[in-house]
């Protein structure tokens, strides 16, 4: 790993501030992604700035019929939770299944989101409950946030200070993980809202996708039987050593099934 | 500007070096080191505590396992100053001062739980992590916490066979 100049500022605007002013500067959160990258030198930032000393970025609070989570918050935050497993128990299981206790331990939500790595489960959860990303800028919906592998459409120098999840009336994410990798294969994140189903997938694809098949028959009829006549094509599905394209098709087809009898 | 930091910024490896003072198994440590330490090698180069094993260097195998603030994470995977200010456990921490083993320690060696013991340091602290959520753990508990430790070794069993009754030890010592 090449050196570079470490900073632990203790508020946002500090952060920001170091950011704008290094000469290739970049975000540490868990580390649990961007060691490993730097390590294989694929990154070699100037400047790291660990938002690990800004106390405000790890707050969980609710809101009118949404969630606020800190871009800070580590997996094992959202896991053990109380407020989340009341609110939204998908979310709080989702975060339980990632990695290992060691990688939930450092991994935080804001550092999953912006890797947006196509087969990390936190994308799904975001997009399948139609979370909005709140940056030290801007608002984007999650419809507008992931841009393709690896690509969100943060800038550089933008920090994600926390993310707004709307409480939907019942939900669930089922994933059928990689046995060695623990990453998802296929995950499913299902959520009802008043206003209708929204389904979408992660490890299928080059990113989380939606399927609007799926919502359609779900939001007329919310169960199982209503959606298992219908075919996913496999066209833009990704196919590897791991699973082929229509396997991966059939499995979002059954996963999403499964996912539908969990939701509470 | 020093005339250290000059020469280390001339030389374009290390930059400012950065002192961290952290709390490892109970003692407060300062030391100066270079950023881009990792955790691993600061506890097993400055300080010399090489119970901490490296096994993969990329976050796999969970060998380098250790407590920072009292929960498991892996050392390899972390840089030292990401944990400055922080306690830190390894498995030399875990005896008591006359030596005596710790009831985890002992309940690995009752059940065979190791054969080159390589992967041991880690397995024990991920065992803890494990208790600290869960007193008495169930079989599928202690097999899902140790999903981030692997062993060449001894297949598991024996591992899982140990951390049940290494907690139930520590369980029965609290009542
Ligand atoms: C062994 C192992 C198993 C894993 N298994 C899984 C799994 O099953 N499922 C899964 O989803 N993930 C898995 N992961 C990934 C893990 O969840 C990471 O923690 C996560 O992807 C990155 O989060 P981080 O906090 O560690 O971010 P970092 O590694 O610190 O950062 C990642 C990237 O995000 C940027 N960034 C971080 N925070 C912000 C912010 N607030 N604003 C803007 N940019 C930011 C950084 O600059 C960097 O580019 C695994 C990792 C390991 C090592
Ligand atoms: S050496 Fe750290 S996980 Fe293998
Ligand atoms: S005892 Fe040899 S690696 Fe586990």
């Amino acid at each position: 790993m090449y050196n570079f100049s470490y900073h632990r500022p203790n508020n946002i605007d500090s952060a920001i501030a170091i950011l704008r002013k290094s000469e290739d500067g970049k975000i540490i959160a868990g580390g649990q992604t961007l060691i490993a990258t730097m390590k294989l030198r694929l990154a070699a930032p100037s400047d790291l700035v660990d938002l690990g000393g800004i106390e405000d970025l790890k707050a969980i609070r609710k809101g009118t019929k949404t969630l606020m989570v800190g871009s800070m918050a580590t997996h094992t935050q959202v896991t053990t939770s109380s407020l989340i497993q009341k609110e939204i128990p998908s979310l709080s299981k989702l975060a339980s299944e990632i990695g290992d206790q060691m990688v939930r331990n450092l991994g935080t939500i804001g550092g999953s989101v912006a890797n947006n790595d196509p087969a990390a489960d936190y994308p799904a959860a975001v997009l399948g409950l139609g979370a909005t990303i709140v940056t030290d800028t801007r608002e984007i919906h999650a419809d507008d946030f992931f841009t393709g592998m690896y690509e969100t459409c943060l800038k550089d120098s933008e920090i994600i200070k926390h993310l707004v999840f709307p409480i939907p009336n019942r939900s669930a994410y089922v994933k059928f993980k990689n046995p060695a990798s623990r990453y998802a294969i296929v995950g499913v994140m299902v959520a009802e809202f008043d206003n209708g189903v929204r389904v979408a997938v992660t490890g299928a694809g080059s990113g989380a996708f939606r399927i609007e098949s799926l919502e359609t028959a779900l939001t007329k009829d919310f169960s199982n039987t209503s959606i298992a006549g219908i075919k996913i094509p496999t066209d833009n599905l990704i196919e590897d050593m791991h699973a082929s394209a229509a396997y991966r098709a059939h499995l979002i087809q059954v996963i999403t099934q499964r996912a539908v009898q969990e939701a509470k | 500007m020093t005339a250290m930091a000059t020469k280390c910024f001339l030389n374009g490896d290390l930059k400012m070096p950065a002192s961290i003072t952290v709390k490892v198994n109970g003692k407060e440590v300062t030391e100066v080191i270079k950023e881009n330490t990792l955790l691993v090698d600061f506890l097993r180069d400055s300080l010399r505590l090489t119970g901490t094993h490296i096994g993969c260097d990329t976050a796999q195998c969970g060998a380098c396992t250790v407590h920072l603030d009292g929960s498991p994470i892996k050392s390899c995977n972390i840089l030292a100053v990401q944990a400055d200010g922080a306690k830190i456990t390894t498995i030399e921490g875990l005896s008591t001062k006359e030596g005596n083993m710790h009831p985890m320690q002992k309940a690995f060696r009752d059940h065979h739980g190791l054969q080159c013991g390589f992967c041991t340091p880690g397995m024990i602290m991920s065992a803890l992590g494990i208790l600290s959520k869960s007193r008495k753990p169930t079989e599928a508990e202690i097999r899902e916490g140790l999903e981030g430790n692997l062993c060449r070794c001894t297949g598991y069993h024996n591992i899982v066979k140990a951390i049940n009754s290494g907690a139930e030890a520590i369980a029965k010592a609290q009542e």
